[in-house]
Parts: C-alpha cells; structure tokens; sequence
C-alpha cells in the first residue's frame, strides 16, 4: 500500500494518507483527517525495520483473540504457552492487554520487574524457555489503574516489539484484549511484514460471545490474518458428586454433610459419579456451528473446570504437577495438538 | 483547566493543548505532540455545549463498569435497567461499548434500527419507558466487525450524548466496555459539566477479576 491505507471516512479520491499530496489536494477538502493528513509525516515507518529485525529470531507467531471479554483467553493464552514450553519449545509470550494485563498472575510473577540490558528489554522467565511480556511488570503499585488512550497504547506495543529481546524462539504467543480495536488494529500492522502464522479464537458457547466472535473472525479475514481455529471454552461445568456444595432452597443453609451422609448411607456408588451442568445454554448449536456457518476450523470444547481456574489464579500449568486438571487438561492438550499439526500443514503447503 | 489538560508525555513547561501557543512555543520542541498542538483548533470544545442541552432533561446519570471482561456487566445493566423500568422510571440505556455491543441481544432488539427524527436520533423502544441506544443497530450485518481506534470511537460516544432525543429521563445507563481506556476517558470528559452520579463496577469473585 504504497500510499497508506486509505481511512474508512475519508473522502472520496483521497489520494492515501502517505501521498506526497496528503490533506493538500483537492479531494482533502472537509477530510476529517485532512489536517493530521498535511501534518504528519512521510513516508514508511522507520520502527518497523526494528521490529522486522527483531521479529527475524521469532519462527512462529500466533494472535491470541476473542471478540468478548472473559471467555478465558488470557487462561488459554497462558496454559498454550505452558505446554509449548514443556514440549521443550523456546517460547515468548506478549501481553498486549495494556489495560487489564492478565499474565504476570496467569503465570505466578506477580512483583517480578523488566531488566533491560545493551541487547533491550528482558522478559521475564518462568522457566528458562518461556519469557513473558506485559505492562503488568512495569506498574509500581498493582492497584493502579492503566487510563491510556489508543495512541500510547500502540506506542508500547510497538516498544514490546521492537525493544524486547526475545531471543531465538520457536513460539511468540500474543495475548490480546477483547474485542477489534486499537491494539488488535496496530499489533496486525506492525507484523504485517514479518507474517502471522495466524490466531486462535477463544469464546464460550453463549449467543451473546458468539455474536461477538463473529465479529472477530471477520476482523481476521479483514486483515488478512489466517484463523487457525475457535476453541469453545467454558463448555458446561463438570465435577464429581462428592466435590459439590448442597444448599437448602430459600434459606441458604449448607446441608452438604447431610445430603454426602445420605448418599454414602443408601447409594454410595452415586458418589463417584461426575455432576456436569451446561452452564450456558448452547442450544443454538454453540462454536462449532458458528464455525461451520463461517468457514473456519473448530479445534474443541474446554469445560467449564474449577481445577482449571485454580491452576490460573496460582499461575502454575494445568498440565504437571499437583495442579493437573483432569478434566480440563486432556481437551486443552487435544486442541493444542491440533493447532500445532495445522500450521506444520502450512508450512509444508 | 483553561489551556487544556497537560498530556502525560507532554515536555517539562507545556503551556497546555489549548493555549493560544500550543506546539508553537520554545517549550514545545520536540514534544511528541508538538504537530498536532500546533495545528489542532483552540478553545472549549463546542459540543459539548450541545451535549449539556441534552443532558439537562436527564435527572441521574450511572456508568456501569468492570475491570476484567466477561464478569456480567451488560447483563447487569441490561437488567438495571429493566429494574428501574418497572419501578416506573423514564429509562435511558446507552451502550458505549463500540466494538462489542451486547445491549441489542439482551434487550430482545436485534435486527431494529434507528430513525432520525428533527429532534435528533430516536433511541429503540423496548417499552414506553425504557429506549435504548447502541451501535449494534447501525450495523448493516452483525458479522460486521467495528474495526476503529479510538478517535473514531470517540466520535460516536459523542454523538450519542449530543444527537440522541432521549426525553425527560429519570436514569440514564451507560454501559461501558471492560477496562480504563477511550471509551471510559471520552465519556467522563464529555459528561463532567453535566455531572455523573456515579458508577457501579461488576466483578466476579476470581483473584484476576478482583485485581482489575
């Protein structure tokens, strides 16, 4: 595009943001952009060779998106980075959620700080090859609030990706905010030239976030970044019998002992039975409809796991250790294997 | 604030955005900001004198808000709003969540659209006393991604404040989008001469909700 993307409310013949004739010809008359057009400057931006150049130690990189908040991304973004890292994979993870960064928690470095060195900013690391990226390492006090418009929003996710060194990684997972907006806009123009291998959508099976996922696969198919996939997270809540609280209704009284005694007394086979709710109705046929309806791949269901969202609040991997989620786990490994087989697919293609 | 507020990236001695040597004073070289103080216009902001007509036969004012995603703050302004409905309430529901719009579905309003009228954009009337107002009818298809940065995100949370005929309204609910950014910095500057009475944050009891 050599003379800029033209601006959705731009004029008609608008000669291109980056025309030598910017905000100056004719057609720029009554432009709302006409006087940033004849102000600013020419030409292409010098930062992106730096990022170009950073981004060359970089094989793979993969958007993390969802068109609505609080459907687990930020817990996908971070359990994917987790099981990359225990494949034995160099991985980067970026947090571009510069208002609600989610990752310092998500990956137990809550209080860790950036280092910078001559080679540029240091990720933090979890394990020696898996670094993490975000704002939230940089704020003095976590209870401060991060009130920035677009502009210095897209000026530190530039900064994230030209002045962190990464090192030689196999994967840079890139956690998004929700939604189609300034960050999602700036992160698909700065490696643009350098290539997305792609992104993962995540939503839960409600009307109300598939709504928005759809907006989201348009924006990927607007910018021309490949979706490798929609994971369907949230996906009805399972737990064992035993695990479940009982409550009388009406007065809220905890009668779990009385309703465990009465199980092990008469039927105590019940209690090694899965209690499982849907939680969010998907009787409209959830994602994977949606996906088929849209032409995009559908890579699985993640239930709904309390063990899940425990291993998230305490920053460890759902997938060792103490912490493994049994339920949650086994679909989240299945889902991976399965983006992992697509982009291999690609590069062979 | 006569010269306008002082941009946090601004040089040591910015003599404000709005002052008559904004971009064009010594203090000024090479600030990141200096080309566009120099040619933006001056002066208190016109619409909002307009916005203030608008907001004056709205009686209170209530942003809905929430760190995190995801928690339940449309549904909870959706239902606010039903709430003070029914209590007989005159009820304004304003969804400025641009990229997002969740009013529309949780309203039982997809697929209406907005009329013009001489006083200005009609909300969509889910009762009498209760009109609704959101993006999510002005999309021709709803597969339709808003892809827009902030400034032009800006621009429709104005016109909504100053284009909108919402009436004599006893509540006016504004329904944010998640986080601290333009939508929430754009409609506390525009509402701030007319007064907000206040805002109710959704959480949920999640440590990483809690933390937002």
């Amino acid at each position: 595009m050599e003379n800029g993307d033209i601006p959705e409310n731009a004029n008609e013949h608008c000669p291109g943001p980056q025309s030598e004739s910017a905000g100056k010809s004719d057609s720029c008359a009554g432009c709302p952009n006409q006087e940033a057009c004849a102000t600013a400057p020419k030409g292409p931006d010098p930062d992106l060779v730096a990022i170009a150049e950073r981004m060359s130690t970089v094989k793979h990189k993969i958007l993390i998106l969802s068109g609505k908040g609080g459907v687990g991304k930020s817990t996908f973004s971070a359990q994917l980075s987790f099981a990359l890292a225990g494949m034995d994979h160099q991985v980067g993870l970026m947090d571009i959620d510069i208002c609600g960064p989610s990752m310092p928690k998500m990956l137990g470095l809550e209080g860790s700080e950036i280092h910078q060195s001559n080679l540029g900013w240091s990720p933090v690391y979890v394990a020696d090859n898996l670094g993490v990226m975000s704002i939230g390492f940089m704020l003095p006090n976590s209870d401060e609030a991060v009130v920035w418009r677009g502009p210095r929003k897209n000026a530190l996710i530039k900064q994230f990706l030209k002045d962190v060194y990464w090192r030689d990684i196999d994967y840079l997972v890139v956690d998004a905010p929700p939604g189609t907006s300034d960050e999602h806009i700036s992160i698909v123009q700065y490696l643009q030239a350098t290539g997305i291998d792609g992104a993962i959508i995540v939503t839960t099976p409600q009307e109300v976030s598939l709504i928005d996922v759809r907006k989201e696969v348009s924006f990927c198919k607007k910018v021309g970044v490949p979706v490798l996939g929609v994971v369907e997270n949230m996906s009805g809540l399972s737990q064992p019998l035993a695990d479940v609280k009982f409550m009388e209704i009406g007065s809220s009284v905890d009668v779990t002992q009385k309703v465990i005694s009465c199980l092990r007394e008469n039927a105590p086979e019940l209690l090694n039975v899965l209690a499982c709710s849907e939680v969010f109705d998907s009787s409209g046929g959830g994602a994977e409809r949606m996906c088929r309806e849209m032409g995009v791949p559908f890579l699985g269901k993640v239930p709904l796991d309390p063990q899940l969202c425990k291993a998230a609040e305490q920053g460890k991997s759902c997938f060792e250790g103490g912490n493994k989620c049994s339920v949650s786990a086994p679909a989240l490994k299945s889902i991976i294997q399965k983006v992992l087989a697509s982009m291999k697919d690609e590069e062979s293609n | 604030m006569e010269n306008g507020e002082i941009p946090e990236n601004a040089n040591e001695h910015c003599p404000g955005p709005q002052s008559e040597t904004a971009g064009k004073s010594d203090s000024c070289a090479g600030c990141p900001n200096q080309e566009v103080c120099a040619t933006a216009p001056k002066g208190p902001d016109p619409d909002l004198v307009a916005i203030a007509e608008r907001m004056s036969t709205v009686k209170h004012k209530i942003l809905v808000l929430s760190g995190k995603g995801g928690v339940g703050k449309s549904t909870f302004s959706a239902q606010l709003s039903f709430a003070l409905a029914g209590m007989d309430h005159q009820v304004g529901l304003m969804d400025i969540d641009i990229c997002g719009p969740s009013m529309p579905k949780m309203l039982g309003l997809e697929g209406h659209e907005i009329h013009q009228s001489n006083l200005g954009w009609s909300p969509v009337y889910v009762e009498e006393n209760l009109g609704v107002m959101s993006i999510g009818f002005m999309l021709p298809n709803s597969d339709d991604a808003v892809v827009w940065r902030g400034p032009r995100k800006n621009a429709l949370i104005k016109q909504f404040l100053k284009d909108v005929d919402w009436g004599e309204i006893d509540y006016l609910v504004v329904d944010a989008p998640p986080g601290t950014s333009d939508e929430h910095i754009s409609i506390v500057q525009y509402l701030q001469a007319t007064g907000i009475d206040g805002a109710i944050i959704v959480t949920t009891p999640q440590e990483v909700s809690l933390i937002m």
